[in-house]
């Protein structure tokens, strides 16, 4: 009684084994495509914000698990709706609602019009040139941050957005207590 | 915060409150004829099982750290409490309302996280688990003993028999659904096990044995009627529960008359009148649009009849409506309204110039 | 004629009577008129006139810019003494681009070019005309008339249907024009009819307002105009559901009217079109509501585009009961302010103040799922859902329901007896999914941006690497060159 389920259990228990051997030997993926996918959503600014060296080490974090989606100051929401999206994690939004959307801006009394700023702007979206005042493009600016750490006389900052009436729109409700 | 408020600027005179005390409004005329019917222990019952109901709400709320105010206010835990009561039987002893309504609110309402939260009909969990639990103490039923009647219990005697489970034998009676069912196993038919049993003047009017506020079909009836006048509830779903119990009633009736009993006796006894106005209309755990409450109507109707036809239990009500509960957001997913400017399936209607 | 139902739909109170039984009245010419740049959809006017220029009555002081906009003109004569930010009536409390008119109390018209016979116009003539006086939908949505009508006439359309449903509580302003100017009214709806070459054309008017029906059906007689009185609901007035209403048809998800062959127009509009090709005069005023529990004597005012709400308020007998709320527009739709001197622009069909009971307003409290928005929805949506996504941050979920399709009439909010504001869920969601795809825009050009400089850095680097390698292959084989030249002198 107990041997045809014993017999019957170890073949399906080597055929299985073997199609899966198999399986991993012939469909083998070279590299990870989850990596190239995930820096496809990245805003691609190589800013290092995140921590990690440019987008592409931050999408192999991202694909291993090492990373939170909401790594990416300059991407802000659509990015970890992107992320939470192709990966499947559930997006907590708490963390990142609170980054008021920023662009750098340039303090005309004070820049010496040195260049340092936009020689490391990822997107130049810095304009100017040597012993120029310089300027920023709104819509170039990803607010990474780096011309503000390279400023000599601190005369490019990061500030909030200042909303317009095209882009305010209403706030969330309050929540219901219950 | 921004304090402009966004529109609409007005709002229609309604609130939650406001339905929970239009439903006990209700339900009131049925509730007091049950008192009457029934005497001080029905009176007893109502009290401790609402009194029982929001001491628990308030226990669960502060153990949740959770505002109780709020939640007493709404007057939802009153309400479920209230249509737990009037489901158990008349004589039922005091732990065993308590421990009903406690269920309903707590295990019922709060734990899924409060009014609206709930994937059940708390009452009819409460009265489900009851019955489960203590089937002998919740079917053992009275013949009504009205409080004008020479022999109604006088208040001590009805405080003894909620408080001491005083036994009731002289006046132990079954329900009519309890008793075909007896009879069918003893062999006997339907032409006989009604004679004496079942008048439907009698049923009309709730003088019969039963749950203590389910028999007044007439005053319930009024209660639905006036629920679906001032639009607190839709007549989705209770015709169709309705029509799901009569109309495999009739059918089958007209088979075998003998074994099936008719659309008349199944609709004046058992929990169906309250079941269909008072049960199946709850808004948290019924679905969201009018095919789908008609759905979910005729769908408690059909298990209850099935229930009570072939199933173990002489009634049926309470079970069909938790079936259907978990049937809900099923419902809900598949039966939706079509959006304007799209077809059923949500595609966007053709252009069409020559109309 | 026959008329087709409105899905849901709500019926709140009406309080019509508070201002419909008195006259259109004229209101005293203000000492100073606020034109903000922005009183229409599309983009800002381009004020053509400086600061200290003299202007004349019906002068065009900003022009249309680009093709979705509309003109301002001088409301009455006097000099512009600011041009800079002033208070609007937005919910974000922003100041908008004004310019400030200080009126000299003279009057003093700028010529104007009557027609004495506006029907010998041709269709694109009327159109230009429009065009010239500014005039957008008075309604509420402020969409340039000229350009509704020339893409109208390029579309095809057959049926004109003229909106005089008015179904927003309190607003009486078109149930008046078309009581008290029903032949103007109706010669402006045969001139939008000539403008787009309908076949048909009928007049919408809620049964609410039998003197209106009365008086646009006597003034449409012998003319190809049918009025036609429909049940009062809300939200009768709006343009997707007079549609349904009037004809039986929908207009497809994310489509226009001119879809199905159809131009809805507001009867305040065809007002505003008869004066400005019969008599060459701009939009410069309009009939404005001003109501509401709060007010000592409700009425219906004619004011100056630009005019401060106070005025208005102050003409109205001022305050009886504290108003606890300020509105422009009607109660259902209408925004709230709180800053009486906002001016009134093109589209402001009323300003009530209403009172705490009028307001009705509540603390939310949790959803009971009864349903009632999603019988009240005119969509055919189900509100309670949209919001439980929406409330949890699941926009998309929202969207896969509907969101796009919701008009925001807030019928749902009216009748919700949990006061969930679910029409500012709606609105919230709308307006962070289009803030999300600015973001997800400016995210793409800034990934071009920063693609091409690290592409222009590698070719910089390349050609660098290149250079060196030249130099260094140049300096190799000049060394080479010497070593054999020393080589060969070595071994001779």
């Amino acid at each position: 009684m107990i041997l045809p389920a014993i017999i019957s259990l170890t073949v399906l228990g080597v055929v299985f084994g073997l199609l899966l051997g198999l399986a991993a030997r012939y469909f083998k993926v070279e590299g990870n495509p989850l990596v190239a996918e995930i820096e496809q959503l990245l805003p691609g600014a190589q800013c290092g914000q995140c921590g990690f060296p440019g987008c592409t080490g931050a999408a192999q974090a991202l694909a291993e698990g090492n990373a939170p989606i909401t790594l990416c100051p300059p991407g802000g929401r659509a990015v970890v709706l992107a992320l939470s999206a192709k990966l499947g994690i559930e997006a907590d939004l708490a963390g990142v609602k609170d980054v008021t959307p920023m662009m750098a801006e340039v303090k005309e009394e004070i820049c010496i019009g040195c260049t340092r700023c936009f020689k490391v702007c990822p997107t130049d979206a810095i304009m100017g040139a040597a012993q120029q005042i310089h300027s920023v493009f709104r819509e170039a600016c990803t607010a990474c941050g780096k011309c503000e750490a390279v400023c000599p006389t601190e005369s490019i900052k990061l500030q909030p957005i200042p909303t317009t009436l095209q882009s305010w729109h209403w706030h969330k409700p309050q929540e219901v207590t219950a | 915060m921004n304090p402009i408020a966004h529109s609409p600027h007005a709002h229609a005179p309604l609130s939650i409150p406001k339905i929970m005390a239009m439903v006990m409004l209700a339900l009131t005329p049925a509730t007091l004829y049950g008192f009457w019917l029934f005497g001080w222990p029905a009176i007893n019952l109502w009290v401790i099982s609402l009194t029982s109901a929001m001491l628990g709400e308030t226990l669960i709320l502060r153990m949740q750290s959770r505002p109780v105010r709020p939640a007493l206010q709404d007057g939802s835990g009153i309400l479920t409490a209230w249509l737990l009561a009037i489901s158990l039987p008349p004589t039922a002893p005091w732990w065993l309302v308590v421990l009903g309504s406690l269920f309903a609110v707590i295990i019922g309402k709060q734990i899924f996280g409060g009014l609206g939260q709930n994937v059940f009909n708390p009452a009819m969990a409460a009265r489900v688990m009851l019955l489960i639990s203590f089937p002998l103490e919740m079917t053992s039923w009275v013949t009504p003993a009205p409080l004008t009647s020479a022999h109604a219990l006088s208040w001590l005697e009805g405080l003894r028999t909620t408080f001491l489970s005083q036994p009731l034998d002289a006046m132990a009676s079954a329900s009519l659904l309890g008793h075909v069912k007896t009879e069918f196993t003893r062999g006997v038919g339907l032409d006989q096990a009604l004679v004496g049993h079942f008048s439907t003047m009698d049923a009309i009017m709730g003088s019969r044995v039963g749950s203590m506020g389910e028999t007044a079909a007439l005053f319930l009836l009024a209660g639905g009627v006036f629920l679906i006048a001032r639009r607190i509830i839709t007549w989705h779903a209770p015709v169709a529960m309705l029509l799901g119990v009569a109309v495999p009633a009739l059918l089958f009736h007209a088979i075998d008359g003998n074994h099936y009993s008719g659309p008349m006796v199944h609709l004046l006894s058992g929990g169906l009148m309250l079941g269909a106005f008072f049960i199946v209309t709850d808004p948290v755990t019924s679905p969201n649009t009018a095919l789908g409450q008609f759905i979910f109507g005729a769908g408690c109707g059909l298990l209850t009849w099935i229930i009570r036809t072939w199933g173990g239990y002489p009634e049926g009500v309470a079970f069909a409506v938790l079936l259907m509960n978990s049937a809900t957001p099923l419902i809900d997913q598949y039966v939706k309204p079509r959006i304007y400017g799209r077809d059923r399936k949500g595609a966007a209607l053709p252009v069409n110039k020559e109309s | 004629m026959k008329l087709f139902n409105l899905r849901g739909g709500v019926h709140p109170e009406g309080h019509k009577a508070l201002s419909a039984l008195h006259v259109i009245r004229e209101l005293p010419l203000p000492k100073h008129l606020y034109l903000s740049l922005q009183q229409h959809i599309g983009a800002p006017a381009a004020p053509v006139v400086q600061v200290g220029d003299r202007v004349l009555k019906g002068q065009v002081i900003a022009t249309a810019q680009g093709n979705v906009s509309a003109a301002i003109h001088a409301p009455t004569s006097g000099t512009i003494t600011a041009l800079g930010d002033w208070v609007s009536p937005h919910p974000s409390g922003l100041t908008a681009p004004t310019m400030t008119l200080a009126s000299d109390g003279k009057e003093q018209w700028i010529e104007t070019p009557t027609v004495a016979d506006p029907f010998a116009l041709a269709p694109a003539d009327i159109a230009a005309r429009v065009g010239a006086a500014g005039i957008v939908g008075l309604g509420g949505a402020t969409f340039p008339a000229a350009l509704k009508l020339n893409l109208s006439r390029n579309s095809g359309v057959q049926t004109l249907i003229m909106n005089g449903g008015e179904c927003e509580p309190y607003l009486t302003c078109d149930n008046l024009i078309m009581r008290e100017r029903a032949a103007q009214v109706i010669e402006g709806i045969r001139l939008i009819a000539l403008a787009v070459e309908a076949k048909t054309v009928l007049v919408g008017i809620e049964d609410n307002k039998p003197d209106a029906i009365a008086a646009m059906q006597q003034a449409a007689k012998g003319t190809s105009v049918k009025v036609v009185s429909m049940p009062s609901m809300y939200p009768m007035g709006s343009e997707k559901q007079i549609i349904q209403v009037l004809t039986g048809n929908e207009i497809p998800a994310g489509g226009r009217p001119a879809d199905i062959g159809v131009l809805v127009h507001n009867v305040a509009t065809a007002y505003a079109v008869q004066q400005a090709i019969r008599f060459g005069r701009p939009l410069i005023s309009r009939i404005i509501t001003v109501s509401g529990g709060a007010l000592n004597q409700p009425c219906n005012v004619e004011a100056l585009i630009g005019t401060p709400v106070q005025e208005l308020i102050d003409f109205a007998g001022g305050y009886r009961l504290p108003a606890t709320r300020l509105v422009l527009g009607g109660p259902m739709m209408g925004q709230q302010f709180t800053n009486t001197q906002v001016p009134v622009l093109k589209g402001t069909s009323g300003v009530l103040a209403l009172t705490a009971s009028e307001v009705g307003q509540a603390e939310a409290s949790p959803c009971i799922r009864c349903a009632t928005c999603v019988r009240a929805c005119p969509v055919g949506l189900l509100p309670l859902e949209m919001a439980a996504h929406i409330r949890v941050s699941d926009l998309t979920g929202a969207v896969e329901l509907g969101l796009r399709d919701c008009i925001a009439c807030g019928s749902c909010s009216y009748v919700c007896p949990a006061h969930i504001p679910l029409v500012h869920y709606f609105n919230y969601a709308k307006g962070d999914l289009a803030a999300q795809e600015r973001s997800k825009l400016k995210q793409e050009s800034t990934k071009k941006l920063a693609e091409a400089r690290t592409e222009r850095i590698a070719r910089i680097e390349r050609a660098r690497a290149e250079a060196a390698a030249k130099r260094k292959a140049a300096r190799e084989a000049k060394e080479r060159a010497a070593a054999a030249a020393k080589a060969a002198t070595e071994e001779a």
